[in-house]
């Protein structure tokens, strides 16, 4: 495990390998003399081609700000510009150009960030033809890539923009043990996913504990819990292995280079802590387990996903450094989700742990200022104290850590990117509507002007998103 | 089951059997009857299970329990016309009981499978859900529609009115039940409709085999005769345009009391469903499109009402039907007015289902009272005094037993 892992950075190597962020096999970053002919490892791998979009500077007057730093600063302004936030609190002269915006009675945030969507990969509407998130085909199916399965055209995108998230981390569904790479992607429109990739985001791989993997493949197992674990172990076993060949050759490069695996390339990654564990996992007991997998194989667990027994074991969260991303009030529909209870946000951030809301669904994900709300709410409700600022950081601050993001977005702090959103009114209100959405300073949304509400190529000539007014 | 009467169980049938005597003044709370303006400072006087007086300056009865209400809103309790809490002993996905294989099943009722027991019960009471509409599930003919007060011992003191309603499903789901096709779909219906009505009147030749086969058993025949005599309305869920405006025929060619339920795309045609004089049950969330509905938008609600539709809102939520408030606010959100939003889940749907003891805080009606911090759509408030026929119910959930055991981590026993 790396250093800046722990401290909660972006790790080192990203900054290392500047913007494309290729997924290499080697931990080094390639030596091009060595090679007339480079192989496949060694050449780029699905980089990001997403731009931001150039957009004036904006000022923001005399609104409420939500900086997610602990702040909340009432009648205060935030400038942004070239992507960047320039100030918040008091702000000088805008510059040249600048549009201004009434902030009066209303709030400001940073953007949404959702550590787990589908968007893309069951994307509407509906048809079995998209079902592409889950490569149900093979317990283990690290070798696969969300991205290679997102449509950006999905028109829930737009929806979800509509509720300010500019953020979201693409996963593969829960079928498999080990179910594929995620990808982090910005919510903008876009003809390829490589236009949506948020640059540098590391990758994230998706494991999931319980009753999915059991169910999906009873006849050829795993059939059992116990047959997750052995699964799952056995798989990082020769994770370890490939990592060592590849770790040996890497070091001066000679001779043959170990045979491409793509399945294995994934797991080294876990291994060397390039690339992030983000853990369908419901049960405290199962979590615990995960916990123990992790430390035999010397790597960490970003976060669990669908937590809904995260209170439970939240000091053990806290002590191992992982997050938990839950939903505020879902329960019940499974056996594993039994012991659902709208404390559980509230008891993970009362414990130290870092707790994220998450939403695993094309509805929640356009409201999550509401389950934000929600939890918050019955938190207090039941004398457990949560504040205004955490509440908004489990929407923020907490999901940009969790997909190692956070030293670029999640919070409205100078030189930050220009992720921010304009509510109506008070988000942990029902009546208040995300009513200006900036992605990277780029107005990707405007309540108030049709004109600047994204259609994707599905919505054209059917039905314009359904936004509402 | 071979009557053909519409039975009604319960509370209706025995005019309002409360569960025990029980006198209650609620004071000084803002009132919303739903059937009149509000009231600030009001009482509700409540004896044996039913609501006796609300105004302004009532005397307090002797003896009664007085809830001092004073700076909390008091409504009625809130209908959820698309609840499922009770048919199953928990939540979870195969133990439901609220379906029977088969796409024709006119004469199912889930009403004796309720179990009064299940965890969902208090959860579902905790939102202010006092009352709930629970439809079947199926593909086409799923069987009765039930309405139940989440309160009880036995499933025959949860159930308010039984059957409520006939479910129909003409969606793409429904597909199956034709052949494969809408139209085949339409055909079928239309077959097992004038067969009811054949049957009904040849009961003798059938017995005798005098007749065609008819394209359902009796019983199953039988069981639809209430809705095609106009005696019981058809709860028919519907959300493309095509399938509500083939709905809406059937009604009038068949001289139907109709109740959508989705209607997605229901906005396109709000005039027509206004002029039909049919209710709407829908999810104001609901905003994703699918080929049974494209058109799907957060304001469907709004642009309805502004027809003059009555809506009765019904999020199917993962969060449970103690939902169903913060649905209705946003509604709200998306442009309907709060006392339409109000009315949305008490009075439209006490009137689309005919209960007529329900839906209002007025004399002669069902106890059915909820005591809130505040604004009951916001989730800063919460629902602190859930009355059901008279009696104050409990708001202890499971959840609350969970919690409690893990404030402190690890937890001492």
């Amino acid at each position: 495990m790396t250093q800046s892992m722990r401290r909660g950075l972006v790790p080192l190597w990203i900054t290392a390998l500047g913007t494309t962020a290729p997924m290499l096999a080697s931990a080094q970053a390639p030596s091009a003399e060595r090679f007339t002919d480079t192989l496949s490892f060694d050449r780029p791998q699905y980089r990001s081609t997403y731009v931001r979009r150039p957009n004036a500077p904006v000022l923001i007057k005399n609104a409420t700000i939500m900086t997610a730093t602990g702040q909340e600063l009432r009648g205060a302004s935030i400038l942004f510009q070239d992507g960047k936030i320039v100030s918040v609190g008091d702000v000088g002269t805008p510059p040249a150009g600048a549009q201004i915006v009434d902030g009066t009675g209303k709030f400001v945030t940073p953007g949404i960030v959702d550590t787990h969507s589908h968007l893309g990969v069951y994307a509407a509407p509906g048809t079995s033809a998209e079902q592409d998130g889950n490569e149900a085909t093979n317990p283990v199916t690290a070798e696969v890539w969300a991205e290679h399965s997102i449509w950006p055209h999905d028109p829930q995108i737009p929806l979800a923009i509509a509720g300010g998230v500019t953020v979201a981390q693409i996963l593969p569904g829960s079928a498999n043990l080990i179910g594929g790479r995620s990808a982090v992607v910005r919510f903008v429109p876009a003809r390829t996913v490589q236009e949506m990739k948020f640059p540098n985001a590391p990758y994230g791989v998706k494991l999931a504990c319980g009753e999915n993997p059991k169910r999906v493949y009873q006849n050829r197992g795993p059939s059992t819990r116990m047959g997750n674990m052995a699964g799952y172990r056995g798989a990082f076993i020769q994770a370890e292995q490939y990592r060592l060949k590849w770790d040996k050759w890497n070091k001066d490069r000679k001779g043959d280079p170990p045979g491409r695996d793509l399945k294995m390339e994934t797991l080294a990654g876990v291994l060397r802590g390039e690339i992030y564990v983000h853990n369908h996992c419901y049960r405290a007991d199962e979590m615990a387990q995960m916990l123990d997998l992790a430390t035999e194989f010397g790597f960490k667990i970003r976060s669990f996903h669908h937590g809904v027994e995260a209170y439970k074991i939240a000091d053990l969260l806290a002590k191992a450094g992982t997050a938990a991303s839950v939903w505020s009030d879902w329960g019940g529909f499974k056996m594993e989700a039994y012991d659902e209870i709208l404390e559980n946000l509230a008891l993970i951030t009362a414990a130290g742990a870092r707790a994220v809301l998450h939403t695993d669904s094309p509805d929640g994900i356009q409201r999550m200022n509401q389950d934000a709300a929600k939890a918050m709410y019955a938190g207090n409700r039941a004398g457990i104290p949560v504040t205004r600022d955490q509440a908004i950081r489990w929407i923020t601050i907490n999901p940009a850590w969790a997909l190692g993001i956070d030293q670029l977005t999640g919070t409205l702090e100078p030189g930050k990117m220009a992720d921010v959103v304009l509510w109506s009114g008070d988000p942990f209100s029902v009546y208040s509507k995300a009513e200006k959405v900036w992605n990277e300073g780029w107005l990707a949304f405007d309540r108030l002007d049709k004109t600047r509400q994204y259609k994707t190529d599905f919505n054209l000539g059917q039905a314009d998103p359904g936004v509402g007014r | 089951m071979n009557r053909t009467t519409v039975v009604i169980l319960g509370l209706v049938a025995s005019g309002g059997a409360p569960l025990g005597a029980q006198s209650i003044a609620i004071t000084g709370g803002t009132v919303y009857p739903v059937s009149g303006p509000k009231i600030e400072g009001g009482t509700v006087l409540i004896l044996n299970g039913k609501i006796v007086a609300v105004g302004k300056g009532l005397a307090v009865p002797p003896g009664a329990k007085v809830i001092d209400a004073t700076g909390k809103w008091v409504t009625p309790g809130l209908i959820h016309s698309n609840a499922s809490a009770g048919t199953g002993v928990a939540g979870l996905g195969g133990y439901r009981e609220s379906s029977k294989e088969g796409d024709v099943n006119p004469s199912f009722n889930l009403a004796s499978g309720l179990d009064p027991a299940a965890l969902t019960v208090p959860i579902t009471r905790t939102g202010g859900v006092t009352t709930g509409v629970i439809s079947p599930n199926g593909n086409f003919l799923p069987g009765q529609v039930v309405v139940v007060d989440f309160a009880g011992e036995e499933a025959e003191q949860m159930v308010v009115r039984s059957p409520a309603a006939l479910a129909l499903e003409l969606n793409s789901g429904s597909r199956d039940a034709g052949g494969g096709a809408r139209a085949g779909a339409l055909a079928r219906l239309r077959q097992l409709f004038d067969d009811a009505l054949e049957y009904s009147r040849r009961k003798l030749e059938y017995r005798r085999a005098a007749t065609q086969p008819f394209a359902a058993p009796p019983a199953e025949l039988e069981a639809l005769l209430p809705a095609l005599r106009g005696q019981l309305p058809v709860f028919v869920t519907a959300n493309r345009r095509i399938d509500i405006e083939n709905a809406l025929k059937l009604a009038g060619q068949y001289r139907l009391k109709m109740v959508l339920s989705g209607a997605v795309e229901g906005w396109k045609i709000a005039d027509k469903i206004a002029k039909a004089g049919v209710s709407v049950a829908l999810e104001p969330n609901h905003d994703i499109p699918s080929f049974d509905g494209l058109g799907a938008r957060l304001d469907n609600a709004t642009l309805l009402r502004a027809a003059g539709v009555k809506v009765l809102i019904a999020q199917g939520d993962p969060g449970g039907e103690r939902s169903l408030r913060y649905a209705a606010g946003n509604a709200v959100r998306n442009g309907m007015s709060w006392d339409d939003a109000l009315r949305s889940i008490t009075l439209w749907p006490a009137e689309a289902f005919g209960l007529s003891q329900y839906g209002s805080l007025q004399t002669g009606n069902v106890a059915n009272v909820v005591i809130w911090s505040g604004d009951p759509f916001e989730f800063s408030s919460a629902a602190e005094t859930v009355i059901i026929r008279g009696h104050e119910t409990s708001l202890r959930t499971r959840e609350n037993e969970l919690r409690d055991r893990y404030r402190t981590l690890p937890p001492e026993r």
